[in-house]
């Protein structure tokens, strides 16, 4: 490049940076080794309905003849069931490429949604400033003040179950620590000598927080929120274990592990087991890449 | 017992990075006597610090000492074990910190903190300890000193917090301290009272020190003899006299130079032009040699040795300036 | 000191207010109030008498001024399908989970702090990587996926440990405890361990990244050229700084681990708080709910001003008290 943008007039990351960040995650083998996983583990949900051997919502394909049936062997219809099958004959290899689908999409519209919300809330509150800000923020205290899982629980037992219920009840909980986190990066972004010469060059605000101040809160906020994935991914696994999650009829991961539970004291462990340790892959690799970004991003270690 | 306290030779510190190690001391050698005070002159980045932190034995990884001699009372302080140095710490060599801010524990008691400095080394009683510190801080000029003991260090202003860095230092009468900048983070009329409070201490009880300073001003009022640093390496030795009527190196006269009450009110400050070079970018030949009025073409690749008068009046310069003429001119 | 304290109990007092007109006008303003508020199957002359009684037939304000006179007396309604006060069966439990909670934080620092030194002052060997990396997958792991893991384990397969339930108790000044009972701690020791899982992770990261910031300070080397030992330096003068933010973030997740109990105690049939709110959610039993919430809340704040307190207590820079002449 002949020409370097220089960042602190116009306020965008440089490009060596970048590249640092991406050459330093490479030269991890846990990190590689992470997002091997996670790349996988998309890939599955991804083509789910292409890999899975049998479509496990389709009620037609199941018999209660092959029920309970152990990891390797063979069904009625000398199918083998890998993983086994659960309680209505489901096979639980299918079921899992399915469920990964389900947590994978609420994690991810869950996460977006919330720092959608959160992002904008916390841009105004940090550059606005005065009554706004105070007004902003004690709203962001307040639904800080509860553990989310709480707050999350008895919402969804009034409202009930549902997909699309999980993801408004987890937003309504995850929102506030983004707010907070970019608010507290547009603060110092604001001292800061682009801004200045924006509000000079006669911008609006609204152009200066998107497109001058936005762009250099993302760096934590790229972090925080890959492993507010994972968090996400864990919260909507535990709310559908405690039977306020997705339904039935679209289960994810943890109402898998769930539906296994009453089999677990009579030694019938497949049918939790297997979806817990897709669970665990996916949340430790997701939350594995996050802190890699994490470390890689610290300003400290840019030499 | 032999006159020299402490004797350096040829040390050599350096840093490991990933493309190699850099050496922040490049062979320094010196020495101390009983009784006397060497001061350590140079730019930040001169590798001062570190030859201080190198003789307590200090330097962490990614920091090795990698050859030389400490000679202690005529014992190399690189061969004694973990424990041994840490028994002579505190007790017969002692150091204080340029920062006094954060030299002390913010949550510790002041009382506790002066009190190990005893207790490590000695089976003490607490309350003879405590007597002792007490009496200490007396020393320094503290006023109500009990009272101090039972406070936390964020109580007092920093030039109180580095008079009880020097008590502490002072507890077990050592026979060296070693003291890196103490006074440069302080307010220019504390210096003054620190330095005459330390001279009067170190003198009154025959301890050695090794005042480590970027300001010669300093070194001229205090020292009994200087060793100047540039690079990493000492490019002049000799007494307080010779240095300030008879400096040879180049860099010490812009030093003496660059002193702002050697100029007459009204001129330019003098400067050494140029700025001193970071650990991995050394320039080849003479370090000094891009900034040197007095450079001359074999400065620029070949290293100068020492050039001694005796063993405690040297320099390292190929074309030294002319002796006897004192600076400014 | 004083000031300090009643600004906070007034902030504390708002929040609950708050929390009180949230939770009344949530209940209120989903569903048909007289079926959140009478049982499901009453008769329709029951309802009609329990409408009257309840006063559902008066404006939602005047009901909710009701609601709060009769909170503050410490009524929060009856559970429908105990028919005893809610608060009381609340309260009934609580010493099960708090004693839960308490061993788990218990847990968590005796096995969190000495883990997260090592890995603090030790970050670049392969030991204190190992130790990083362990407490993320640590707080990976799916709580109940875990818990149910170490039933099948050590109870089913292993059959050494009792696969739900509390243990003997003990009365402690009035108070049911199994701590104290050798019963009562083989019934306790998963759903403990469970439930500490995550925050031992959590004490592993605070410890180590306060182990490596305390390190690089300037004290810590003058401590060293002083010549104090190194086991001293690691207890006296950097355990001492770390222990304030660690200490901190353990009290403000007691009341996070109060919230995770509710998952600890379905798995393991623990008879707490927890399980009573996922019971009541089930059956919905609204006032227990409703009562829940109400308490937690008051607990939280209650926690949050204790651990403000202890802070200031811990640091001696913080200045809760007037400063000192």
């Amino acid at each position: 490049m002949s020409t370097r943008i220089d960042s602190s007039t116009l306020g965008m990351m440089d490009t060596p940076l970048r590249a640092a960040m991406l050459k330093r995650i490479r030269s991890r083998p846990t990190a590689i080794g992470a997002g091997a996983a996670l790349a996988v583990m998309v890939a599955l949900a991804l083509f789910a309905p292409l890999l899975a051997p049998q479509n496990p919502y389709d009620l037609t394909g199941l018999s209660i003849m092959n029920n309970r049936l152990e990891p390797g062997s063979v069904g009625m219809n000398g199918v083998t069931y890998w993983l086994g099958t659960d309680a209505q004959g489901r096979d639980m290899l299918s079921a899992i490429l399915y469920g990964l689908r389900i947590s994978l999409v609420v994690g991810l519209l869950a996460t977006a949604g919330a720092a959608a919300i959160g992002i904008t809330v916390g841009l105004l509150a940090g550059y606005v400033g005065g009554l706004v800000e105070t007004l902003l923020m004690r709203l962001v205290d307040f639904f800080l003040g509860f553990p989310t899982l709480l707050v999350a629980l008895v919402l969804l037992a009034m409202i009930g179950r549902g997909v699309d219920k999980v993801v408004l009840a987890i937003v309504l909980v995850q929102w506030a620590n983004y707010a907070r986190l970019v608010r507290g990066s547009v603060l110092v972004e604001r001292r800061k000598e682009y801004v200045e010469a924006a509000q000079n060059l006669g911008f609006s605000r609204a152009r200066i927080m998107l497109i001058h101040i936005l762009p250099n809160c993302l760096g934590p906020m790229l972090v925080f929120a890959t492993i507010q994935v994972a968090t996400t991914i864990a919260l909507e696994a535990t709310l559908s274990f405690l039977g306020v999650g997705v339904p039935v009829t679209e289960p994810s991961l943890g109402l898998l592990i769930a539906n296994g539970f009453e089999h677990l004291l009579s030694g019938e462990y497949w049918i939790s087991f297997y979806p817990g340790v897709a669970l665990l892959i996916l949340i430790f690799s997701i939350n594995l890449v996050g802190d890699r970004l994490r470390e890689s991003l610290d300003p400290r270690r840019r030499a | 017992m032999s006159a020299t306290l402490l004797e350096v030779r040829n040390l050599h510190t350096v840093f490991h990075a990933e493309k190699g190690a850099f050496a922040a001391v490049n062979d320094v050698s010196f020495s101390v006597g009983r009784g006397e005070i060497l001061g350590l002159v140079g730019e930040s980045g001169s590798g001062k610090s570190v030859t201080g932190l190198s003789i307590m034995g200090l330097i962490d990884p990614p920091g090795e000492i990698v050859a030389g001699e400490i000679l202690f009372k005529g014992e190399d302080l690189r061969r004694k074990s973990a424990s041994e140095m840490r028994l002579l710490r505190g007790d017969r060599i002692a150091m204080i910190f340029q920062d006094p801010l954060m030299t002390l524990n913010p949550v510790l008691r002041i009382g506790e903190q002066m009190t190990e400095a005893i207790t490590e080394h000695a089976a003490i009683h607490r309350a003879e300890a405590l007597r002792r510190a007490a009496e200490a801080l007396a020393q320094v000029g503290i006023p109500s000193p009990e009272a101090r003991l039972r406070g936390y260090p964020h109580e007092l202003s920093g030039g109180m917090r580095q008079r009880v860095a020097i008590a502490i230092a002072m507890l077990n009468k050592p026979d060296l301290i070693i003291a890196d900048e103490p006074t440069t983070a302080l307010d220019v009329t504390i210096q003054a009272q620190i330095l005459y409070e330390m001279q009067r201490l170190v003198r009154a009880s025959g301890t050695s020190m090794i005042w480590i300073t970027h300001d010669l001003g300093v070194i001229a009022g205090l020292a009994d003899r200087v060793a100047v640093m540039y690079a990493g390496r000492i490019v002049e030795t000799g007494t307080v006299d010779e240095i300030l009527d008879s400096p040879r190196h180049p860099y010490t006269q812009g030093l003496l130079r660059s002193v702002p009450s050697a100029n007459r009110p009204g001129d330019r400050l003098a400067q050494i032009e140029g700025m001193s070079p970071s650990l991995a970018a050394r320039p080849p030949g003479c370090a000094f040699h891009p900034r040197c009025p007095r450079a001359l073409d074999i400065c620029r690749h070949d290293d100068p040795a020492p050039t001694a008068v005796d063993s405690r009046r040297s320099w390292r310069c190929h074309n030294p300036a002319p002796a006897g003429v004192a600076v400014p001119a | 000191m004083t000031l300090f304290i009643v600004r906070r109990l007034l902030q504390a007092a708002f929040v609950l207010l708050m929390v009180s007109l949230v939770v009344f006008f949530a209940v209120y303003a989903v569903g048909d109030p007289v079926e959140l508020l009478v049982s499901a199957d009453a008769s329709a002359a029951e309802r009609a008498l329990a409408i009257q009684r309840l006063g559902l037939d008066r404006p939602a304000w005047e009901q909710y001024l009701g609601f709060l006179g009769n909170a503050l007396r410490g009524d929060l309604g009856r559970s429908f399908v105990h028919g005893t006060p809610a608060l009381e069966l609340i309260v009934q439990r609580i010493p099960a989970t708090f004693e839960l909670v308490v061993l788990a934080l218990i847990v968590a620092l005796a096995l969190g702090l000495p883990l997260g030194l090592v890995a603090g002052l030790n970050p670049e060997r392969r030991v204190g990587r190992v130790i990083m990396t362990g407490s993320i997958f640590g707080y990976s792991l799916p709580n109940f996926w875990q818990g149910m893991m170490f039933l099948l384990l050590f109870s089913v397969w292993l059959g050494l440990l009792p696969t739900s339930g509390r243990g003997e108790t003990v009365d402690v000044l009035g108070i049911k405890l199994s701590l104290f009972t050798a019963d009562g701690l083989r019934h306790m020791l998963m759903p403990a361990l469970n439930l500490s899982l995550a925050n031992i992770a959590l004490v592993i990261r605070l410890t180590a990244a306060g182990a490596v910031e305390a390190r690089a300070q300037d004290y810590v080397r003058f401590a060293r050229a002083k010549g104090v030992r190194h086991s001293r330096i690691v207890r006296r003068h950097i355990l001492r700084n770390i222990l304030i933010p660690v200490v901190t973030v353990m009290g403000l997740e007691f009341g996070s681990l109060i919230a995770y109990s509710t998952i600890t105690e379905t798995v393991f049939a623990w008879p707490g708080m927890g399980k009573l709110l996922i019971d009541s959610i089930y059956q919905l039993d609204r006032p227990v709910v409703v009562a829940y919430v109400m308490l937690v809340t008051l607990l939280f704040v209650v926690v949050n001003l204790l651990v403000d307190l202890l802070y200031a207590a811990l640091d001696p820079r913080v200045q809760v008290l007037e400063p000192a002449a």
